[in-house]
């Protein structure tokens, strides 16, 4: 045995990145064991402290795909993977668990698979993309979170821009996005995906140029440069996803909205560079249920109650697109995850409420009063999410909150997944 | 809760962009559509493509709205920053926003002369954050010194840190209005030259400078209270109103701004 063999070993990592990946998935193990969250972050956190190159050397051998963007990339992840198994084993962070330490503890737990789809958090893009190499990335959207820290949207735009540029990697990215088109156009390799945009208000300026975004029906052009919308390979039609060979892919999902649509037909170009057959994926999507909680449905004394979370005025616009008829609870917090500054409400049209049974609760459902009153929504409040499900007639709850207040809602019932 | 609406009356258009299929309320329109009716409160916002980064929106539905349920017809005008100022309005906003917008906002404005015109004839004005920073005589944005509007004698540099959380005031005791209550997220400190009145004393924050906050001068505010201040200052929505109607405003159920005012003031007493 030579020098060079006894230094990889096993799964052919070096052993300094054998110790960090046994270390992590321990640690991650033990994190879980005491019940103080899934594990993920601490034990990435403590594999990357023992070899800074650990997630490099665990990308090595995978073909991976990597999701990012403001809103949707735990669903688009979890879809992506979903199709992707059309190949074989994949490695995931379905947890959400979306920097670094969470890419490093998925692929350390997943042990050796041949595929791995990521989820990226906006801002680790380029770091993710250095560490693994990735066969595909897709770039959904870009607009406004949690504003009193995040960068703002065209810096994030061009920090997209400058990650992508000069990479072999095929970029699958949103057509309708202008934030989206300005950071992949300069790429080598783009897949155009029409996969829609609700939310205008961050791409009124042009980030090429400062002049307007000019729009008329789905297309889209700078008044002042050369930016407009691409000529989309990958749409969706209806509940179909139309292909670059204009074949029509019917979806079944169970994920409600036109905006899961979207996802899935992202998630069919990402996996179609990988060689799945849309064909062969679509039964694989319409397994997928629920993510991490978000659109989980759950049976409480009589009541169904379906989960949707809204981090962002984009998301909040989507939500309602999602929500059937019927009693809603709005659920508010403004904690560190969430953002401090509740303004957001006031970019938010909560109109499509108008002539609902609304709830209110949270730790900023005073804000969220204020703002429903000027919006001429008819609303009650309520101390606790205990509270509103006894507050509402047997049948229906859609429930749609904002980051914590969606997982205080999910530990209340028994973590739902 | 709210007072049902009466016949007649169309909700400010809410956010969805600028797109025109969105703004088709009857009492909203685009600058250069038909004169505004002549007995209307107008209520001008400038810039909403370039100055709206924190729910500045918030500020014309929530003047709008109460001006609507005391019995006053109002109109609601947005103005793209690469269109004319209208010269018929009676409040005039202008909202925060990043460096590069403010510092585009400022040229255009400029260039354009109406918001200066307007003031100058009496107009009222709210101006926030980068808004307010840029109505003075120079401000900073990207690393450089800006010209600002020259409206009002003040001018912005930056701090050393950036202020970012609740911010307290106690208002100037001419302007009789209770604690004043916002969240501010700025890296500029903003010097009042000479003549010019602070809006409050502050008590939790930083605003202007870690002891004043904003300016007040004839009908001009200007505050670092960003994007819907008066969500939870509803007295000085109404102070805006009745500079611009020119006599006082009978009060309205507050029930839930006050829960909330009670609410963010309780929060800093911890």
């Amino acid at each position: 045995m030579t020098t060079a063999e006894q230094g990889t070993g096993r799964g052919g990592l070096p052993l300094r990145a054998r110790l960090a990946s046994t270390v992590s998935r321990t640690a991650s193990a033990l994190s879980r064991a005491a019940g103080r969250g899934d594990g993920s972050v601490i034990g990435g956190w403590l594999g990357l402290k023992i070899d800074p190159d650990l997630l490099k050397h665990l990308a090595a051998g995978r073909r991976v795909a990597l999701v990012s963007g403001t809103n949707g990339k735990t669903t688009t992840t979890r879809l992506t993977a979903a199709a992707m198994g059309v190949l074989g084993d994949v490695a995931t962070n379905s947890l959400g668990a979306n920097m670094p330490t969470g890419h490093t503890s998925a692929l350390a737990r997943a042990g050796h698979t041949p595929y791995a789809v990521l989820e990226v958090d906006e801002h680790y893009l380029k770091q993710v993309i250095d560490a693994t190499h990735p066969v595909a990335i897709a770039l959904l959207n870009l607009s406004r979170d949690q504003l009193d820290r995040a960068k703002e949207v065209a810096m994030m735009a061009t920090l997209w821009r400058d990650a992508v540029r000069d990479r072999d990697s095929r970029i699958v990215a949103n057509a309708d996005d202008p934030m989206v088109v300005y950071a992949a156009r300069e790429a080598r390799h783009v897949t155009w995906v029409a996969s829609g945009q609700r939310w205008h208000d961050d791409s009124w300026v042009c980030p090429a140029c400062g002049a307007h975004i000019v729009r008329a029906g789905e297309e889209w052009a700078c008044a002042g440069c050369d930016l407009r919308r691409p000529v989309p390979q990958w749409r969706v039609d209806g509940d179909a996803v139309v292909d670059p060979y204009g074949n029509r892919h019917q979806l079944m999902l169970q994920l409600p909205g036109r905006v899961n649509r979207a996802n899935a037909a992202t998630a069919l170009a990402v996996a179609a560079q990988f060689g799945v057959d849309p064909a062969a994926a679509l039964p694989r999507l319409a397994t997928v249920a629920s993510i991490a909680g978000r659109y989980a449905t759950v049976e409480r004394d009589g009541r169904t109650i379906r989960l949707l979370l809204a981090k962002n005025p984009a998301g909040w616009l989507e939500a309602f697109d999602m929500a059937e008829r019927a009693p809603t609870l709005l659920a508010i917090n403004a904690r560190d995850p969430d953002g401090l500054d509740t303004s957001w409400l006031y970019d938010v049209d909560f109109s499509p409420l108008q002539g609902r049974r609304v709830l209110i609760t949270g730790d900023r459902a005073m804000d969220l009063a204020v703002r429903l009153e000027v919006n001429e929504v008819e609303f009650e409040h309520v101390p606790t999410f205990a509270k509103a499900v006894a507050a509402v007639p047997p049948g229906r709850l859609e429930v749609i909150a904002n980051y914590t207040a969606f997982q205080d809602i999910r530990a209340e019932l028994n973590r739902v997944n | 809760m709210s007072t049902e609406p009466t016949s007649g009356y169309a909700p400010p258009p809410e956010p969805s962009g600028f797109a025109p299929a969105s703004r088709s309320g009857p009492r909203h329109r685009a600058a250069g559509d038909d004169p505004a009716s002549e007995s209307a409160l107008r209520i001008v916002w400038l810039c909403p493509d370039l100055l709206s980064t924190y729910g500045d929106r918030g500020n014309m539905l929530i003047l709008a709205r109460r001006a609507y349920v005391r019995g006053i017809p109002v109109e609601t005008i947005e103005v793209r920053s690469d269109e004319p100022v209208p010269q018929e309005g009676d409040i005039y906003l202008l909202g925060g926003g990043e460096d590069g917008p403010q510092a585009l906002a400022a040229q255009r404005l400029n260039a354009n002369q109406g918001l200066h015109r307007a003031v100058a004839r009496g107009a009222t004005a709210l101006v926030v954050c980068a808004g307010y920073q840029l109505i003075g005589t120079s401000f900073f944005a990207k690393g450089a010194k800006c010209a600002g509007l020259g409206i009002l004698d003040i001018t912005s540099d930056r701090g050393a840190t950036r202020a970012v959380g609740e911010l307290a005031s106690e208002a100037d005791p001419a302007l009789n209005l209770p604690t004043l209550t916002g969240f501010e997220n700025h890296g500029g400190r903003t010097h009042l030259g000479p003549g010019l009145t602070p809006l409050a004393r502050v008590t939790t924050g930083v605003g202007n400078d870690g002891a004043t906050e904003g300016v007040w001068h004839g009908k001009i505010i200007g505050t670092y209270m960003h994007g819907p201040v008066l969500a939870r200052n509803p007295a000085l929505a109404d102070l805006l109103i009745s500079w611009a109607i020119g006599s006082p405003v009978a009060p309205i159920d507050d029930t839930w701004p006050n829960r909330l005012r009670a609410e963010r003031l309780a929060a800093i007493r911890g």
